[in-house]
């Protein structure tokens, strides 16, 4: 398959990456983009495939990194095995959401807004119960070795991200062929249509919202082994939801590759801006906004989808003008 | 321990306070109402707002009342623009591309600020910050009253307005039927401004009420747009009678759960009551489109 070919090049090329080179600048670099590429895959399942625009996927991360960090620091568990346990829960948590929201029929900018107040909610419980930390937040104890996912060099962790997206692009891959994900379009396109031939749209966006808590869950998890620190604040405060959705946006959304793209030019505009304006605060996130607006304003299939755009555009300009109106 | 004077002071507070969410949310709901799309770029408009406020007594020396006939007329010109040029250009006729660049401005307005005025938080002083009026046997800040009465008289000439202008008719009948409106001659890409503009003004009234009594940051907004959103949908998405009791209802939770709960875990009570309107009673009180 074309897909799996491509992933598997995708893989070797980044993989090798740390052979090439030992410069953590540059291993850094590659960890963070990669990193970027998971949320931002992870949205995509939910936002992209589905159509249910989420504004509080930081509750997933958040709920990986909560369960990340405190399996080790109160039960001393693996992190290995608690980064299972924190994917898990984190589905767990979008069954829980999407059950609720989609049970009573929340569309659009409702599901947007019930997002968002669940991640808010779970921000002011973190802040508030004693074994999140509250607001002082929670260490994790630094023991350098492969077996306690804490790595030595940078490579280390470059290939455990590269690992998480590779599992995110092929649930991606895997949507794009399957029947289920084929469903899960279906109602993302017209969920009466989809519904009048046998879809069940419920269960449907159940479990894309279920796979992608489950992602975005790791890549809490993933931050805790790096940073080694969280705090509510951290963990479901809107920057990480936002960044994740800006990333798959950009890029294109409801493709396999559209994310990877997207959180990778934002991530390399970030750093040049951070270049070129020093350490001020806000102004990457000032980048991210503009970005943000000027891409949905001018191409609103993302990046990945110029060259899409430009195509059906000169095919179909007369009808997309009354549309618009 | 159960102290009725204290409670009755906790639900006085909790009304004047939400009089001021309610000023806040009616901007909301009339941009949901006519324009059927989510402003995420509420709270940052706030912020500007309370900005403007406060460089107007700090560097003019212009008193936050009588900054109003400033502040109301330059929301309104902000909002106006930021519907025409910006989110109408966007929006591509779909609703969640609106949704996509409401968040993309109120990202760019606050980390602006952040950029601009650094994170500090800041406050203005007026001879009137620490007055205090004694209602029965509780004692209420005098800004808040103040705050309490101009939001019920902006509610009302708001209400007015829709109700009795031209302009008014002109809303509510592009909120019922847009291309039906168009085909009467009604300018509905003016009148989306219109209300854009109206909602934004109702924020320069807020802020003008709120910032003797309050402080201002870069991130200000953000605790109040879900309290806002929250009013909206338990109002019911478009009714400004609901936003106004839904701003009072609202207040009063806040504050008897801060009471109870402290300060921050007394938030949750408002999320409570948000999730469980969504998913129960998604039409709100008053469910009627304006």
């Amino acid at each position: 398959m074309k897909d799996i070919r491509a992933i598997a090049l995708f893989v070797l090329l980044v993989g090798s990456i740390p052979f090439l080179t030992d410069s953590g600048v540059v291993l850094n670099f590659v960890m963070m983009a990669l990193y970027a590429c998971l949320l931002a895959q992870a949205w995509n399942v939910l936002g992209g495939f589905g159509g249910q625009f989420s504004f509080g996927h930081a509750l997933f991360f958040g709920t990986g990194a909560y369960v990340q960090v405190m399996a080790q620091v109160h039960a001393g568990w693996n992190p290995w095995f608690t980064l299972v346990l924190s994917m898990a829960l984190s589905a767990a948590v979008g069954g829980f959401v999407g059950a609720l929201s989609f049970r009573y029929g929340l569309k659009g900018s409702y599901f947007a807004l019930v997002t968002l107040a669940f991640a808010e909610v779970f921000r002011i419980v973190a802040l508030s119960v004693p074994w999140t930390g509250a607001g002082v937040g929670l260490m994790l104890p630094l023991h350098e070795s492969v077996s306690n996912m804490q790595f030595a060099s940078r490579a280390g962790y470059v290939w455990l991200i590269l690992g998480l997206v590779t599992l995110a692009l092929c649930v991606t891959a895997w949507l794009r062929h399957s029947r289920f994900g084929a469903y899960l379009q279906a109602v993302r396109d017209n969920e009466d249509a989809a519904r009048a031939i046998g879809v069940n749209p419920f269960s449907v966006k159940l479990w894309a919202t279920v796979l992608s808590g489950a992602l975005m869950g790791a890549g809490g998890a993933f931050y805790v082994q790096v940073f080694q620190y969280l705090d509510p604040g951290l963990a479901f405060g809107p920057h990480t939801s936002v960044e994740a959705l800006v990333g798959a946006i950009v890029g294109g959304m409801g493709t396999l590759w559209g994310p990877v793209v997207g959180a990778l030019a934002l991530h390399v505009l970030a750093d040049v801006t951070r270049n070129m304006f020093g350490q001020l605060p806000g102004i990457n996130m000032v980048v991210y906004g503009c970005v943000l607006v000027l891409i949905v304003m001018f191409l609103p299939r993302g990046v990945g989808g110029i060259g899409q755009h430009w195509f059906k555009r000169t095919q179909t300009s007369t009808s997309d003008k009354k549309e618009s109106t | 321990m159960f102290d009725l004077s204290i409670l009755f002071a906790s639900v006085l507070n909790g009304i004047t306070t939400g009089a001021v969410y309610a000023l806040i949310a009616l901007g909301l709901t009339l941009i949901y109402g006519v324009l059927h799309i989510i402003n995420f770029a509420h709270g940052a408009s706030l912020m500007v707002a309370l900005y403007g406020v406060y460089f107007l007594k700090e560097q003019l020396g212009i008193d936050p009342y009588l900054a109003l006939p400033i502040m109301v007329p330059a929301m309104f010109a902000l909002g106006y623009l930021l519907q025409r040029g910006v989110i109408n250009r966007a929006s591509h006729g779909k609703d969640e591309n609106i949704l996509l660049v409401t968040l993309g401005l109120s990202i760019i307005l606050e980390n602006l600020a952040l950029l601009f005025f650094k994170s500090d938080t800041r406050n203005i002083e007026t001879a009137y910050t620490l007055t205090t009026v004694n209602i029965g046997p509780a004692m209420i800040a005098l800004p808040k009253l103040v705050a309490f009465a101009g939001a019920l008289v902006v509610s009302a000439v708001l209400l007015a307005v829709m109700r009795y202008t031209d302009l008014g008719r002109a809303i509510r009948a592009v909120a019922k039927e847009k291309h039906g409106a168009r085909l009467m001659g009604i300018d509905v890409d003016h009148v989306y401004a219109m209300c854009f503009g109206i909602g934004l003004a109702c924020l320069g009234a807020a802020a003008c009420f709120l910032l003797p009594a309050y402080y201002v940051n870069p991130l200000v907004g953000s605790g109040f747009v879900l309290v806002a959103f929250t009013i909206v949908v338990l109002g019911g998405m478009g009714s400004f009678v609901g936003a106004l009791v839904g701003g009072l209802l609202i207040g009063v939770v806040e504050s008897i759960g801060g009471l109870y709960l402290g300060e921050s875990l007394g938030q949750v009570g408002i999320f409570a009551i948000f999730i469980a309107v969504l998913l129960l009673r998604p039409q709100g009180l008053f469910g009627a489109r304006v």
